[in-house]
């Protein structure tokens, strides 16, 4: 390969292109050869580097300089600076405006934020934050003024339930685990977060984690137990690393070890880490690991609050389940009550991803529909394409279809509708996405994710895999569907664990909702939404096609071919239908057939 | 023959006297914990990089557990490797918006830039490809991770300007 000193991308998007980036490319070649610097300098025609509002714009490297808004005329200035006497030639220079990748935005109208109300505001390693925003104070008023009881009554009539999917009422679970006569008791903080598609908790946890630490406290309290675990996955090393520096804070500050508060009430915490096994999400499995052992499911009963970590009663609950009972205890329940629905009360964290204008994380009150969530909040659709289906619950969840746009987000209401609220993932689907495959998707997942120990789940999900498998490849046969149905039902009925009685779900809304895409691949052998690759064939538009041979370089393969400012082909026995041409192209040129 | 004992080395790293030092350190710290073996595989993991079985094996001597415990918890965990993985990892998301975001078509582009396909390593050892579950950055799908940094909003064509550093990086020391 030649070595080249510098590398100088120039944008070729339609909006530089209007600005003449060509004729700055022929310039800039032009001026290299006069200047001798041909062979150290090479220049590459790219997409996208900058917001081309200043274009024509081109990057160069090794240096990473953003210059923009250069004429032809500008180029043997351009050159002699930066490439002969090597200094930056600022009259050009972009400067960097750093590219704000927030994942938490300002609230729209429609949002509340109560679980994320510190977050972004706060110093998430400096206590002394948490705590000028009335940090603590709701565990100082648990210790001097409050019973165990009268915590347990007011986290009751708040309506407060299970974050983590379930949406088991908190009290009733809390108060289970008081009852347990043994002891030690243990307060287990489920921070796994497995379903693909939400990142609520690692918010909570990475930006005020001393929220999370308070509201186990304050169950640790009502419970009556002295050590805590945070079982966080591997996958979220700083929330992890949050996780301990507060710790250790807290216990600096006595408000975590021996007598907190000067009270006689004692409680510990310890962060265990997950090693990458989505099950271990499951209370039980969860439990089974921070034991140090295989994280595998254990039959219910008992149940954690009767025979939980370590043989002894157990409590677990979601990262924002904890989270909100601080401002429970702070506000009291009829507020927190006040939000929401008669039997989903106070908000809910979403993490919204997908083909959304607006992705990132909101919390807003339950009874919203999702309507609001996708177009009020969302932005609506990217690109302006139609809205296909918005997946919740994340692996064990379902696909809902436009019709449902108007359903409220409320535990019943969406068990209602064949899915489940889950944790709050909400995936969002343009018509690009195909639902076979999308279906497909889950069911690899599951499948790998499935502990082996029931054979329903452990071989049940294989044979759905290998269905949808050999329907995305065009080879689905009649009678798929109802072995499909069949299947779904059963693993749905035997298995042991939320994981695989859930395992079905997409598969079976899919059906539900999109039966008549599942009939086109295998009836017609056709994708209509143009995802499945062996239903489909990339081709380029001779029209649109300038030649500027973007595609064939970027093709992964080399099955594009022709000559520079040509309309170029594609090979389809050697396309492997990546799609990456498609995404290259600025003229359009690239077309599924 | 130095091959053979350096790769016998990264096969037992407590033969390797720096590396057993802290696998020492490490099982010292932990051993009174509840459940230690997780935390400890963990710690090892992160710290040697892999849990081969001379390793599960001494860790199960020092624990004085039957090492078919050790090795149940290593099989039955994603994250545990029983080899060395390359200098560098370069993992790719594949969480549901990233799928959708267009996390294959990346890996195509990577298999063709590096020359490797997911769960495999450059021949050099510098840099092992894979696949990964959701990071929690879906917001900036497509997301990949090289090393310990998350990297949103890939797009195919940039992707070879983010492997070349790593590329570039073979041979020299850690
Ligand atoms: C396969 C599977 C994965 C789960 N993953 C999680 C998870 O990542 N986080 C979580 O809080 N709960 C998860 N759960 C639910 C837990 O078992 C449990 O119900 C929950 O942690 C209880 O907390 P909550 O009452 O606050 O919701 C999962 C359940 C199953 C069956
Ligand atoms: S249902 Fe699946 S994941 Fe759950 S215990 Fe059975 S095999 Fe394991
Ligand atoms: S799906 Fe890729 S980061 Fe979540």
């Amino acid at each position: 390969m030649k070595y080249y000193r510098s590398h100088v991308l120039v944008c070729v998007d339609p909006e530089c292109l209007r600005k003449g980036a060509h004729d700055v490319v022929d310039a800039l070649q032009d001026e290299l050869v006069a200047t001798g610097l041909i062979d150290e300098v090479q220049v590459l025609e790219t997409s996208r580097i900058g917001a081309c509002a200043d274009g024509p714009e081109m990057m160069v490297y090794p240096e990473g300089i953003h210059y923009a808004g250069m004429t032809v005329d500008d180029i043997p200035y351009l050159v002699e600076e930066h490439f002969l006497k090597g200094r930056v030639a600022k009259k050009f220079q972009l400067t960097q405006k750093a590219e704000a990748v927030s994942e938490l935005g300002a609230p729209t109208a429609k949002e509340v934020r109560v679980v994320l109300r510190n977050s972004g505001k706060i110093d998430p390693e400096n206590i002394e934050d948490y705590i000028a925003e009335d940090g603590y104070s709701a565990l100082a008023k648990v210790l001097t003024s409050m019973t165990p009881e009268e915590v347990i009554e007011e986290v009751l009539a708040s309506g407060l339930r299970g974050r983590g999917g379930a949406g088991f009422p908190t009290a009733k679970k809390w108060s289970f685990c008081r009852a347990s006569e043994a002891t030690p008791k243990y307060v287990l903080c489920n921070a796994d977060e497995g379903d693909p598609g939400a990142f609520m908790n690692r918010q909570v946890l990475e930006s005020d984690p001393h929220a999370v630490i308070e509201g186990m406290t304050i169950a640790a309290y009502a419970i009556g137990s002295s050590q805590g675990y945070i079982y966080c996955r591997a996958e979220y090393p700083i929330a992890v690393r949050t996780l301990r520096i507060a710790i250790q804070q807290a216990r600096n500050f006595g408000l975590l070890g021996k007598n907190i508060m000067g009270t006689d009430f004692s409680f510990d915490l310890e962060v265990r880490m997950g090693a990458g096994a989505f099950v271990c999400g499951e209370e039980t499995a969860l439990m089974a690991s921070i034991e140090g052992k295989r994280g595998e499911p254990t039959p219910r009963p008992p149940f954690p609050a009767v025979k939980g970590l370590f043989g002894k009663p157990s409590n677990v609950n979601n990262v924002e389940t904890y989270a909100v009972v601080p401002q429970i205890i702070n506000k009291g329940a009829a507020w927190y009550a006040s939000m929401g629905t008669e039997k989903s009360k106070g908000t809910k964290t979403f993490a919204l991803a997908g083909d959304l204008k607006h992705t990132g994380l909101i919390e807003v009150p339950f009874g919203i529909t999702l309507r609001e969530i996708i177009y009020d909040i969302g932005g609506g659709i990217k690109n302006d394409k139609a809205f296909k289906a918005v997946q919740t619950g994340g692996p064990m969840g379902g696909c809902l279809p436009a019709e449902y746009l108007d359903l409220p987000m409320d535990y019943e209401a969406l068990a209602k509708a064949g899915s489940i609220m889950g944790s709050g993932g909400l995936v969002v689907m343009s018509e690009d996405s195909c639902m076979v495959d999308i279906a497909r998707f889950f069911m690899e997942f599951t499948q790998d994710e499935s502990c082996g120990k029931c054979v329903p789940c452990r071989v049940g999900t294989r044979r759905i895999l290998d269905i949808l498998e050999r329907i995305c490849a065009g080879e689905g046969r009649d009678g798929d569907i109802e072995t499909l149905q069949q299947l779904c039902n059963e693993i749905r009925t035997t298995s042991l664990c939320g994981l695989g009685q859930g395992a079905p779900n997409p598969v079976a809304s899919t059906l539900e909702h999109f039966l008549d895409e599942y009939k086109a691949h295998i009836y017609e052998k056709k994708c209509p939404a143009k995802v499945c690759k062996a239903l489909i064939r990339y081709e380029i538009i001779d029209g649109p096609c300038t030649g500027c041979t973007v595609c064939a370089r970027n093709c992964p393969v080399n099955a594009i071919s022709g000559e520079r400012r040509m309309t170029h082909h594609i090979d389809p026995d050697i396309c492997i239908r990546c799609g990456i041409c498609m995404q290259v192209c600025n003229f359009n040129a690239i077309e599924i057939n | 023959m130095t091959i053979s004992t350096e790769t016998t080395l990264l096969i037992d790293p407590t033969r390797d006297p720096e590396k057993k030092a802290v696998i020492d350190r490490i099982i010292d710290e932990n051993a009174h914990l509840p459940g230690a073996v997780m935390v400890i595989l963990n710690e090892l993991q992160a710290n040697i990089g892999f849990v081969s079985e001379p390793l599960q094996q001494y860790v199960a001597d020092r624990l004085r557990v039957p090492v078919s415990k050790v090795h149940g918890v290593i099989s039955f965990y994603s994250f545990f490797t029983t080899t060395p993985r390359g200098k560098h990892v370069v993992k790719f998301c594949m969480g549901t918006a990233c799928y959708v975001g267009g996390t294959p078509q990346l890996i195509e582009k990577a298999k063709a830039v590096l020359g490797i396909a997911p769960g495999e390593t450059t021949p050099d050892g510098n840099i092992t490809l894979e696949e990964c579950r959701c990071v929690g950055a879906c917001s900036q799908a497509p997301v990949m991770v090289i090393d310990e940094e998350v990297i949103g909003r890939v797009k195919p064509n940039k992707l070879p300007q983010s492997l070349k550093p790593l590329m570039e990086d073979s041979g020299t020391e850690n």
